[in-house]
């Protein structure tokens, strides 16, 4: 079939307008053809016989009059066995084949296949001629790495269909056809081992979407005992720069209790995604012994690439999570940070001369977040299987004023908020989340009243704090002090946490409900003082204790034995 | 062969627009006016209309003035006869020397492959406790110094310069005043560290948009050297300045401002540049170091803002002194482990602490009394001051970190603090422990 094709009238930064007959699909994607080479650019408006398109390059060289070859297909990556431990840009370019063909730099209208058509895979059947088959409906599955990938029945095809044929056990590449299906008409349909999908439209090819209810265990003390995160669920981490915002999301992506982690670097600093893509192949994730590599998908869109394709990257990631899930696994999606991807937004929403709204963002801002959050879920399969893709973003408000669009079009879409606070990351106080403005609706694995009890203390310590800088020290009584000192305590022993310290860094749940029970002990022991340096240098000597247990291995002698310790001070 | 136009529809600000053909987004083109030549840039092209922006500015042009199109974007000679030499916004020499025009290279090419970077692992020393111990400056490092005006940023940059063991110096100024250029040009020269370094500079009275193309001919410069196995030290002041201008521009575009009248874009601009900051796998590496002034001490102020979440950190400039709230260095962790097993834990603790002095300040300002506490963290605050903060403290790493230890054990007992024991019997000083 000849393309449909068409020719550029005008340029402006990253915004083409190609001028066409025939037609044109909204979102699909079209080449430039210029300078010998094919800029890959996606139509976002279309009026008359004019569309607007984004390319995802710098434009730098593109003329007037250059040719556009629409493709007919929307933006789309391409799902099937081999994504795991790859590293892609935003438009799914393995990134590192592309330095060994192409060296330092990107290369500009260059695409490489995201996944290998040469490597061969285990194939194993798990249906048999007959068998009536819907989109997402497993056909069979290889082992890629730690687990057992689903071969489905791609999540495009509507209705019903009943299998013709499948390719017996064997070795194949992933375009090998595996099964054929019929469909009611009678046509017949090769099904191989992979497919593309759209990266703008939610996968839907499951039973339901349940609530989430089962905690999602991060290791970060703060995060796990006071504002949990839910398998499905969402949540986002707001915060000024220099607040500890990927530092918080490099710990989850390291220590998170889930199958999968996809990192959805968008716009941010090269140097940090840099930092994970080189240490992620060696570090060891204890749970599998494996290198964490193994569980992990990297997206890359850092802020020097093209605008055009940061906003492209978060769709992406999010696409090949929700493949994940259609297999019954739990993962997690981390897209850092959701504002690069919203002033992405804003900057294409300029440049096509929109009404603006709110510091310039688009009008469609929000529903877009929402959209975004929305893919998020707990899933039942049409195999009653569950799987999970659970979303946390973070926020880099402009001047750290969470009262800015983004962080307020967020705040109204996720299930759990840990606000970042930038008093407490001058103060060294990690992670730097705020004990008494974050919140979350799921439900922690600690026990309810104990959570309470903290978080009251936590409150009326900050009001005594807040009391005593008007009063002073000597207007405060003993009793109040002291609350002073356990909110204090609790923040200093328990939601700080070192992490830079192998054992420090992450705590399990089981070590968390054990001290924490120890922490609501000493919130909960009534203690008398005769004068406020008695209290003070009480607490202080506990805190030291506490913090040198924070660093000892679960379980180990020297555990038991700062224990006792503990257990001596307390009294 | 080269296009030429000889009738300018329309001037406004510094854009000029011409009817033309066959024109390349970005490409260069000449302005010929009676006053002399000009070279401009394509930011626009819509239809038959090509929209330049004239890097000396309009004023003076005639509508009928010619506009020769280079058919090429904007490119800057390379070569090791550069070091030394002082060039402006347009790539031409300042100095009395000849024009480079050996091996030409284009400016703002493309981004690094991430998967090509390295991890930062080297400490850039500069014997200023507050950097050293509190925010290693890492080798491809991007740092800005945010700092009111009138805070002795350029006596920073150049201390840092002459200090830092780097090969190659390349300095960006944008809008610099005649006597701040005459200064960092007079400092390097005596601390013979010219040779090594190449200026870009662009004055206050240079037209404007000059100086949008200061950053991105320095970082082009230093690229190449870089790629060559050089290690360079990129110093860009004031990026302020820097975005000021494109704001001009922008307005003149009538292009829908986000905040404050800055454009939309101005972080993708101001990132494209920061990102140069690289460590080649198996070549050199470019570390930048710029001067951000902030408005008003504002640091919400946009330009501020948006650099502080593009680069990897950034020294505080306030009052003579590195702030230590606001300073950050985020590479730090990647090198402070391999210096010695106290760092992180002085690094951290004595700001902690330094934390708890400015509250009981707070207080007594408020003339409440003092509990013995609060006079601990007086006195550890004045000398926390004087050792470390100050700007003329001029001691490697190892000695600051010792005067920690030294501060600390004057004003407390080790439980008082939040040290893991193991440090406190390592590094405590004897005496001070014996009297406990």
């Amino acid at each position: 079939m000849e393309k449909q094709k068409g020719n550029i009238v005008a340029i402006s930064g990253n915004m083409i307008t190609i001028e066409f007959d025939g037609d044109v699909i909204q979102n699909e994607v079209g080449y430039v053809l210029s300078l010998g080479k094919r800029y890959k650019s996606e139509i976002i408006k279309i009026t008359g016989n004019k569309a607007f398109a984004q390319v995802f390059e710098y434009t730098k060289g593109i003329k007037v009059g250059d040719e556009v070859e629409f493709s007919g297909e929307m933006l789309s990556v391409q799902l099937g066995q081999g994504l795991l431990t790859q590293i892609y840009d935003g438009l799914q370019n393995p990134l590192p084949e592309m330095a060994e063909k192409f060296g330092f730099f990107l290369p500009v209208g260059v695409e490489l296949n995201a996944l290998s058509f040469e490597k061969k895979w285990d194939f194993t059947p798990d249906a048999k001629a007959g068998d009536k088959v819907v989109a997402g409906s497993v056909l069979g599955s290889v082992p890629e790495g730690l687990f057992k990938h689903k071969i489905m029945v791609p999540f495009y095809l509507n209705g019903e269909y009943t299998i013709e044929k499948v390719t017996e056990k064997g070795t194949y590449p992933i375009e090998k056809t595996i099964a054929v299906i019929k469909d009611s008409k009678g046509s017949l349909i090769d099904v191989t081992m992979t497919f593309n999908w759209p990266v703008k439209i939610p996968v839907d090819a499951y039973k339901e979407k349940l609530q989430p209810k089962d905690a999602l265990v991060t290791r970060i003390r703060i995060l796990d005992t006071l504002f949990p995160i839910a398998k499905g669920g969402t949540y986002c981490i707001p915060g000024p720069f220099g607040a500890g915002k990927t530092v918080l999301q490099q710990i989850t992506s390291r220590y998170a209790e889930v199958d999968i982690v996809i990192i959805a670097a968008c716009g941010e600093r090269a140097g940090e995604v840099v930092e994970t893509l080189k240490e992620f192949p060696k570090l060891i994730d204890p749970r599998t012994g494996k290198s964490l590599m193994e569980r992990t998908i990297i997206i890359c869109n850092t802020s020097s690439m093209p605008v055009a394709a940061r906003e492209a990257s978060v769709y992406t990631g999010t696409t090949l999570a929700e493949y994940y899930r259609q297999m019954g696994l739990n993962v997690l999606l981390l897209a850092d940070s959701t504002s690069r991807w919203a002033q992405a937004m804003r900057e294409i929403s300029g440049r096509l001369e929109e009404i603006p709204g709110e510091e310039a963002y688009p009008a469609y801002l929000e529903s877009r977040i929402a959209s975004f959050y929305e893919r998020a879920g707990l899933v039942e399969l049409y195999d009653g299987e569950i799987g999970s893709l659970t979303i946390g973003g973070t926020v880099s408000p402009a001047g750290g004023n969470f009262e800015e669009p983004v962080t307020q079009g967020t705040l109204k879409v996720v299930g759990a908020f840990h606000g970042l606070s930038r008093e407490r990351s001058d103060a060294r106080r990690f992670p730097s989340v705020h004990p008494l403005e974050s919140w979350s609706k799921y439900k922690s694995f600690i026990d309810d009243s104990h959570v309470r009890k903290a978080k009251s203390i936590l409150t009326k310590g900050d009001e005594v704090n807040q009391m005593m800088k008007v009063v002073g020290e000597e207007g405060t009584s003993t009793d109040d002090f002291v609350i002073y000192l356990k909110s204090d305590f609790v923040d200093s022993v328990y939601l700080q946490q070192n992490g830079f310290d192998p054992v420090d860094a992450s705590t399990t749940d089981e070590r968390q409900k054990y001290v924490f029970a120890k922490v609501v002990e000493v919130l909960d022991k009534e203690f008398t003082f005769e004068e406020k340096e008695d209290a003070r240098h009480f607490f202080y000597n506990l805190r030291h204790k506490f913090i040198d247990w924070n660093y000892k291995e679960w379980d180990s002698d020297e555990f038991k034995e700062q224990e006792k310790k503990i257990n001596e001070a307390i009294g | 062969m080269r296009k030429v136009c000889t009738r300018i529809l329309s001037i406004s600000g510094n854009v000029v627009t011409v009817k033309a053909n066959g024109i390349a987004y970005e490409e260069l083109a000449e302005v010929l006016t009676a006053r002399g030549t000009s070279l401009a840039q394509v930011i626009r092209l819509d239809g038959e209309i090509v929209h330049l922006q004239v890097f000396a500015g309009s004023r003076g042009i005639s509508t009928g003035d010619e506009v020769r199109f280079l058919g090429h974007p904007m490119k800057v000679g390379f070569s090791e006869n550069m070091l030394g030499r002082i060039f402006n916004g347009s790539g031409e020499p300042r100095d009395n020397g000849p024009a480079i025009t050996e091996s030409l290279i284009e400016i703002s090419g493309p981004a690094v492959n991430p998967s090509k970077r390295v991890i930062p692992s080297n400490m850039v020393r500069t014997n200023i406790p507050m950097i050293d111990v509190f925010n290693s400056l890492v080798e491809s490092q991007k740092l800005p110094i945010f700092s009111v005006s009138g805070e002795p940023y350029d006596e920073l940059l150049a201390r840092i310069a002459l200090q830092a063991e780097v090969d190659v110096i390349i300095l960006g100024g944008i809008g610099l005043k005649f006597d701040q250029y005459m200064y960092f040009k007079n400092t390097l020269e005596e601390g013979g560290a010219l040779s090594r370094t190449i200026f870009f500079v662009h004055t206050a009275a240079d037209p404007v948009v000059e100086g949008l193309m200061i950053p991105d001919l320095a970082l082009a410069v230093a690229e190449k050297f870089a790629l060559s196995g050089k290690k360079v030290l990129a110093l860009l002041t004031d990026m302020t300045n820097f975005a000021d201008s494109m704001k001009e521009i922008a307005i003149t575009m009538e292009q829908v401002p986000s905040n404050r009248g800055y454009p939309g874009d101005l972080y993708s601009q101001l990132a494209a540049r920061y990102e140069k900051a690289v460590d080649f796998e198996g070549a050199g590496s470019i570390t930048v170091l710029a001067v951000t002034t902030m408005p008003g001490d504002d640091v919400t102020h946009p330009v501020p803002d948006n650099t502080g979440y593009i680069t990897e950190g950034q020294f505080y400039l306030k009052n003579g002194r590195i702030e230590p709230f606001g300073s950050l260095s985020r590479l730090k962790q990647l090198v402070n482990d391999k210096t010695r097993s106290d760092h992180r834990a002085i690094m951290d603790g004595m700001v902690q602490l330094y934390a708890q002095y400015r509250e009981a300040e707070e207080k007594r300002s408020m003339g409440f009394r003092m509990s013995e506490w609060d006079r601990k963290l007086l006195k550890y605050g004045a000398l926390f001051e004087r050792g470390m903060m100050d700007l003329k403290v001029n001691i490697p790493l190892e000695e600051a970190l010792d005067n920690g230890w030294r501060i600390l054990a004057d004003c407390f007992h080790p439980e008082e603090t939040n040290f893991r024991t193991e440090l406190v019997e390592e590094y405590w000083p004897e005496k001070a422990v014996s009297s406990t």
